[in-house]
């Protein structure tokens, strides 16, 4: 697991309306060029010299980030703030022109509804 | 010395602004006027205290702060504050503010907390997010006043206990209370009820867990902070709904107030969430002086 490069991801392409733009049209794309251009570069707030080495994404991580599985990441434990934040950034408008405010935000409630009552996966990193 | 002269806890609701003063009145949930009503009365509470200066508590929703360094307490030092991200506008369409800030009070307030034990980080290159900037346009909407802020880590576990919020409520109070200042200090944070983000119990038609919510602000309506201490963790907070840890700020918020029945308690039953108002007056309730000296005015013109 590494949940950490998983909240990174989250957290440095919600924060930016170009990645957010490119992962929204090509996940697959973006999430590569995260990988080479962001995650190894040491902390979130975009420097570019120094580096972190040895942060990577699990083959499921990768699978879900690129398929946009807001599911499988509250699953992993990636944390749901960043989650629900960059996915409502993602699908919010287009959801509430086609089927009204918030519908989006239920789908999504819905679609993590057999947790209900149960203990959630721990966001702790 | 300084006075303290309201203590001001609330739950934050990042959707008010736009759904009270963007959305057009005939698209306005049925709600609005109500919700609008409740807070118009209870920034009353923080007018009648004629504040001069801000002491404000909250915490960043990882817009500034990230897993890579996340402090557990922090105060901002700087001459000014910029606030509202890139991000809280996309999706909730909030105003920018420029806030003054209080160097003075800023450092005075961290040298107490490290002198009675509380080890906070500082910064002097802060944003200031939602979790201040509700507040503000709840209860404050000209930003016109200076702010100390103060941030806590609700989000990142694990926390500390609500005791140690709680605590550290109480050595925030005693700084201001010796602050060598003739100013009048209001204190006001942010947090939340039960609350649930990104799990199944979120948008519905209340809040995750509404008994919670009724006891959590009887709880504090009442300053009974030992039925806080022992009802209130980690595990109780998230089985009522996974950001319910926004409760402790309001926890904090009672440290500063101390155990004591608050002056003013309102709320506000919405959906995904219930809203709550709580004033306290350490200093006497300035509504009462009013009524006081309106009443002594009316005896002298009858006379």
């Amino acid at each position: 697991m590494s949940k950490y490069a998983v909240n990174k991801f989250l957290f440095q392409v919600d924060r930016d309306p170009e990645l957010l733009a490119a992962y929204k049209d090509d996940s697959a794309a973006l999430v590569a060029r995260w990988e080479e251009e962001y995650m190894p570069y040491l902390g979130a707030q975009g420097q570019r010299i120094e580096r972190t080495t040895w942060l990577h994404l699990s083959d499921a991580e990768r699978r879900a980030l690129v398929e946009h599985d807001y599911v499988a990441l509250f699953e992993m434990g990636a944390h749901y703030f960043l989650t629900l934040t960059i996915f409502i950034g993602l699908y919010e408008e287009d959801y509430t022109e086609r089927s009204g405010a918030l519908s989006f935000q239920r789908e999504y409630a819905g679609k993590l509804g057999h947790w209900t009552g149960r203990d959630y996966p721990s966001v702790e990193c | 010395m300084a006075t303290l002269s309201a203590v001001l806890a609330t739950t934050h609701h990042p959707f008010f602004y736009k759904a009270t003063e963007l959305t057009p009145p005939d698209k306005q949930m049925p709600q609005a006027g109500e919700w609008k009503a409740k807070v118009e009365s209870y920034r009353e509470t923080l007018t009648a205290a004629e504040p001069e200066l801000l002491v404000m508590v909250g915490s960043d929703h990882f817009h500034q702060f990230f897993h890579d360094n996340y402090p557990t307490f922090l105060i901002g030092k700087q001459p000014r504050y910029d606030a509202t991200f890139y991000n809280e506008i996309r999706e909730f369409s909030m105003p920018t503010y420029e806030l003054e800030g209080h160097e003075e009070l800023s450092g005075f307030m961290l040298q107490g907390l490290l002198d009675r034990g509380f080890d906070f980080s500082v910064s002097n290159e802060l944003k200031i997010d939602h979790s201040i900037i509700c507040p503000i346009i709840t209860t404050r909407p000209e930003g016109d006043l200076p702010i100390v802020p103060i941030y806590t880590n609700i989000f990142a576990p694990p926390l500390p206990s609500a005791k140690r919020f709680y605590d550290l409520g109480r050595a925030i109070r005693e700084i201001i209370d010796e602050y060598p200042s003739d100013r009048r200090i209001a204190a006001i944070g942010s947090g939340h009820l039960s609350l649930e983000l990104g799990g199944p119990r979120m948008f519905g038609e209340h809040g995750p867990d509404p008994e919670w919510d009724v006891q959590a602000i009887e709880w504090l309506a009442s300053g009974d902070i030992d039925a806080i201490l022992e009802n209130v963790t980690w595990e109780s907070m998230v089985a009522a709904g996974n950001a319910t840890p926004g409760f402790l700020d309001l926890v904090l918020m009672l440290g500063i107030a101390g155990p004591e029945r608050a002056a003013y308690v309102d709320d506000l039953d919405l959906f995904h969430t219930r809203e709550m108002y709580m004033t306290w007056y350490p200093n006497g309730d300035p509504r009462e002086r009013a009524v006081e000296t309106g009443a002594a005015v009316r005896e002298e013109v009858t006379a």
